[in-house]
């Protein structure tokens, strides 16, 4: 590796094994100082934004849609070179030919992508329709292995947004692993993994199996050779400079998203490995400040540019066109040294350079420990931007066992290049109450959907009865969703296998198998109300609970009050057991989030009237924020009450979005950046270990500039906001979404 | 307007619970850091302004628990830093002072920074013994002159300026806060008259000039109470300036609200 040399890299034990972490560790130069280092735009950065800009309005005068391939199946080699300006750009490579022009990848399932193709009054060529004819995707063959109370559960909306008929995506490739070594190197230790699974002894299918995957993951290296070929270079060998360095890496990723369409593709904790080639250039006097930050804001701007072809109804729980490619910066070593590097500050920057944006979803791994120039300029970016969302790293760095990680999607901890997870979206759980309290009935129709469920003996409604049902409601649920998902992955892997993503990963990664669950507020105030007022249920002819009426005063989710908290974390730690307790495929190892995405809009619609007082089709509050306006004593007794449910039974992530108006953070720009460091540092910290706290999504804005961009999309073109795990360019999600957003609290006292 | 109260009942009975109003657990404008705002029941100046009117009866609110209040202060203290804490606010707290001094004891126990915000209505020893748990006071002096302080509050500024004194004696920290409400408290002469009196004072480590809003004048209409001011409008940023500008010779630091 004598390029690698000219660097004056030390070397370790990377250099004998795929081992980027090591490389990390011994080269990083962590950074301990404020933002003042940082460089604008340059003209060639501003020509090609501008020309972005220029294509994401065409994209949104055409209803969400530039344009679509329709002749090609997509892959890494389909199609040729595409630039946004050639020969401005520092950093090349486009999914297709033409800027924000979509693919069609039909593995997941060739009915959607043709009946989204469909939805732009387009047609699929159809020598690809008939290859459909022939082939089995991966929606048919899940459909063929599901049964009737799977199905139920499906269409009544218990089990919501499972990936059956679409890409699983939170698979996250260690893509620093193509600049670090080269694909030649790749495919020679892949090939060694390979000769060393004998197929002769113990699990024979299992070895089986991983010998075809590792042959798909060396045929992806060489496709991935032919695509840099495209563009004029050669990633056999390892990056020799910055510039490589960050190519190669986006090269890795633009396999991966030419290849799949996963819900949540994540780029994974690249900036802190990037940084160690641009300080070596620094260094070495080859490379400016200005240059280092024009490959990031280059880099960021094709991130920018990815996207999947969705059909409309994806827009439900998916809201925003969203793509996560999340990008975890800084955190700490285990050593106590941080990972904040120049480079951390360079993502940031992106950001004004770009303007604010929803993608690539940057995600600050927070410690008490972080650099402080480097917390404020996060929450100075908070302020200007909304576009950035935290996570607890001194929780999820002892929990999950690794100091080397990224962010699946919105919120999930995943050890880089060692484990993956089966995505298996969510659960409705106010739906499951409802089913208890009407003997197994959904609370619309009347069908039944989960037998032995005893009547209540009475509408006056009495904790520990409801409790039962509720309980044998959630053993049910768990039990038809546990087998869901290991039908799901299954087949997956067989009909919709990542091949360019394994080909970054360890041969034989560990797995998380990833539930999740919506509504947990709509739960606590609802037991709440059962336990401390008198709850009422109202009962329709066919005797099903259509609305409730609770007298009396009863504590609710969101001011700091344990005995409403408590009853939160209590059945998020009884339904995390309840799904711990069957097989998984792979041995996949249960975890479980409590996050929405945006279909707590859509749970609501498809949920009657809870006992909690809301109304039949009213939205759920995002993640396991509080209900909307139900956090009565400020701020921080709502993030309290969030902080308390226990990470140990939602290891998959526990959403909060917070929405604050500027002044209400302080009184001048000093005093705002002051209190939302220390706000995040109490959050985090918590009083006692048990207090600490897993995510926060940061807004800082008024509501009146919502209104506006509702009124007058127009003139907020770039205008982002965190929803549940990822950002969004307001205007661009439904109108329905739009008003929720709106509708949510905005603290704003002072 | 409410008609004048005697409080008496409000420092004496139910000696473990405060009559509040509400809570805020992200306080940013009542005092240094992020704070627990304790908001008072009971007020005895009739301010024309009062944007919170609804704390003024003294018979409103309710009661809560010093240890419940407590509990939640020691929830926040990660977000305290080095410089938060709990503030009571009101309302006013004076009237509440006994408790007050049992209540701020408690938070010094478990090493919570404890802050007053009060209009300084009443000087006794156990308003003494208060202050000597009170980390810092804020204290409003409404009006400088003391005929404009009755016409804006309906009674005099004479024990605010004494507590101010006795305040400076003790040599604990202080800050000052001043609304300037166009027509009633602008005039030049009279601010400059305030920076006069304060000038030598070593305990004041600034004020705040928070210029008057109109932010709780609807709660003056859900209480069926006549708004005087309706027709003052907020001060241009000329006229906040130039207020400004007289405090900047008197005070170390004049923070705009």
């Amino acid at each position: 590796m004598a390029e690698v040399k000219e660097l004056g890299f030390v070397e370790g034990t990377w250099v004998n094994e795929i081992n980027p972490k090591n490389f990390v560790e011994l080269n990083i130069t962590p950074y301990e100082g404020d933002a003042s280092f940082l460089a604008g735009p340059t003209e060639a950065t501003t020509k090609l934004w501008e020309a972005c800009m220029v294509a994401m309005k065409e994209e949104r005068a055409k209803d969400g849609c530039r344009d679509i391939d329709t002749d090609t199946i997509s892959s890494a080699t389909s199609h040729k070179a595409g630039y946004i300006v050639e020969g401005l750009e520092t950093i090349v490579g486009l999914q297709t030919d033409e800027l924000l022009k979509r693919a069609m990848k039909p593995y997941g399932g060739y009915r959607v992508v043709e009946n989204a193709v469909k939805e732009r009054g387009m047609e699929v060529n159809p020598s690809v329709t008939n290859v459909f004819n022939y082939v089995k995707d991966h929606n048919n063959a899940v459909f063929s292995v599901y049964d009737k109370e799977i199905r139920t559960f499906r269409s009544k909306g218990i089990l919501t947004g499972l990936p059956d008929n679409y890409a699983r995506g939170r698979i996250i490739g260690d893509y620093r692993r193509l600049a670090l070594y080269g694909t030649k190197q790749l495919i020679a230790a892949k090939t060694a993994d390979f000769n060393n699974i004998k197929v002769e002894f113990g699990d024979i299918k299992d070895q089986i199996r991983l010998r075809e995957e590792i042959n798909m993951q060396i045929s992806a290296l060489k496709d991935i050779e032919v695509m840099a070929g495209f563009y004029g270079l050669d990633v056999t060998e390892p990056a020799k400079n910055a510039q490589e360095a960050v190519q190669w890496v986006y090269f890795a990723y633009l396999a991966a998203v030419k290849e799949q369409d996963g819900a949540a593709m994540s780029l994974g904790n690249v900036s802190s490995f990037l940084d160690i080639y641009i300080e070596a250039e620094l260094k070495a006097g080859t490379l400016t400040e200005s240059q280092a930050q024009e490959f990031i804001d280059h880099f960021v701007m094709k991130l920018r540019m990815v996207r999947h072809l969705r059909p409309g109804a994806y827009d439900e729980i998916f809201g925003g066109d969203p793509t996560w490619v999340t990008e975890a910066i800084g955190g700490q070593f285990n050593d106590g040294r941080t990972k904040v590097t120049k480079t951390s500050f360079r993502f940031l920057q992106t950001l004004y350079n770009l303007g604010a944006s929803p993608e690539p979803n940057l995600t600050v791994l927070w410690s008490e420990a972080l650099p402080q120039g480097f917390k404020e300029f996060c929450a100075q970016v908070s302020i200007d931007t909304s576009s950035v969302q935290y996570e607890n790293d001194d929780l999820m760095r002892p929990n999950r066992g690794s100091d080397d990680y990224g962010i699946a999607c919105c919120v999930s901890q995943q050890s880089i290049g060692k484990r993956i997870q089966f995505f298996g979206a969510r659960t409705n759980l106010p739906k499951t109450l409802l089913l208890a309290l009407n003997s197994g009935r959904e609370e619309k129709d009347g069908v039944t959907c989960i037998e032995g469920i005893a009547p209540l003996t009475s509408d006056v409604l009495n904790y520990d009865e409801v409790m039962d049902r509720f309980k044998k409601a959630m053993d049910e649920v768990a039990r038809v969703y546990a087998k869901s998902m290991n039908m799901i992955h299954y087949m997956h892997d067989h009909y919709y296998y990542e091949k360019s993503q394994f080909a970054f990963l360890d041969t034989n990664p560990g797995i998380d198998m990833a539930y999740g669950a919506a509504g947990i507020s709509i739960i606590a105030d609802s037991l709440s109300a059962i336990k401390f007022g008198k709850t009422t249920a109202i009962r329709n002819e066919q005797g099903l609970a259509v609305d409730f009426k609770t007298e009396g005063e009863y504590p609710e989710y969101g001011n700091d009050d344990d005995r409403v908290d408590s009853i939160a974390q209590e059945i998020t730690h009884y339904f995390f057991n309840e799904l711990k307790k069957h097989a998984t495929y792979r041995n996949a190892v249960p975890t479980m989030s409590l996050l929405t995405i945006t279909s707590n809009v859509m749970y609501g619609k498809k949920t009657g009237a809870t006992p909690d007082g809301r109304k039949a089709g009213e939205s759920f509050a995002p993640g396991a924020n509080p209900m909307h306006g139900r956090d009565r004593n400020g701020a921080v007794a709502s993030l309290n009450s969030v902080a308390k449910l226990d990470y140990n039974d939602a290891q998959d992530g526990i959403s909060n979005t917070f929405s604050i108006v500027p002044k209400a953070l302080g009184a001048d720009r000093g005093d705002q950046i002051t209190n939302l460091v220390n706000m995040m540092d109490g959050y985090f910290n918590g009083e006692t270990e048990a207090d600490m706290a897993h995510h926060l999504n940061v807004n800082v804005l008024n509501r009146d500039t919502l209104m506006d961009a509702y009124e007058n999309p127009e003139n907020y073109p770039q205008l982002t906001i965190r929803v549940s795990g990822y950002a969004v360019n307001f205007v661009r999600l439904s109108k329905a979404h739009q008003l929720e957003v709106i509708a949510r609290t905005f603290h704003e006292s002072m | 307007m409410l008609a004048a109260q005697d409080a008496t009942a409000l420092n004496q009975q139910d000696p473990h619970k405060l009559r509040i109003h509400s809570l805020e657990t992200f306080g940013t404008h009542d005092g240094p850091g992020i704070r627990f705002v304790i908001f008072v029941q009971g007020c005895q100046f009739r301010c024309l302004y009062c944007q919170n009117p609804d704390t003024l009866d003294v018979n409103g609110g309710k009661f809560e628990e010093m240890s419940e209040l407590l509990r939640r202060a020691k929830n926040m203290r990660s977000y305290f830093a080095k410089t938060g804490g709990v503030t009571v606010s009101g309302g006013e707290p004076l009237l509440q002072r006994g408790k007050l001094l049992t209540f701020f004891k408690m938070l010094h126990e478990e090493g919570i920074n404890t802050c007053l915000d009060t209009n300084g209505r009443l000087l006794d020893q156990q308003t003494k013994d208060l202050l000597e748990e009170t980390d810092l006071i804020m204290l409003d002096v409404k009006h400088f002159d003391d005929e404009w302080h009755k016409k804006l509050t309906g009674l005099s500024n004479n024990t605010t300026l004494k507590l101010a004194a006795y305040r400076e004696e003790t040599g604990k920290p202080m800050w000052l806060r001043y609304v300037l409400v166009p027509g009633w408290s602008d005039q030049p002469e009279h601010i400059e008259a305030l920076g006069q009196h304060f000038k030598d004072y070593q305990t004041i480590e600034k004020i705040e000039l928070i210029p008057y809003h109109k932010l709780g004048v609807n709660k003056w209409e859900v209480l069926n109470m006549e708004y005087e001011l309706k027709d003052v409008e907020p001060p241009t940023q000329e006229s906040i300036e130039e207020a400004a500008e007289i405090l900047r010779k008197y005070f170390k630091e004049v923070k705009i609200k």
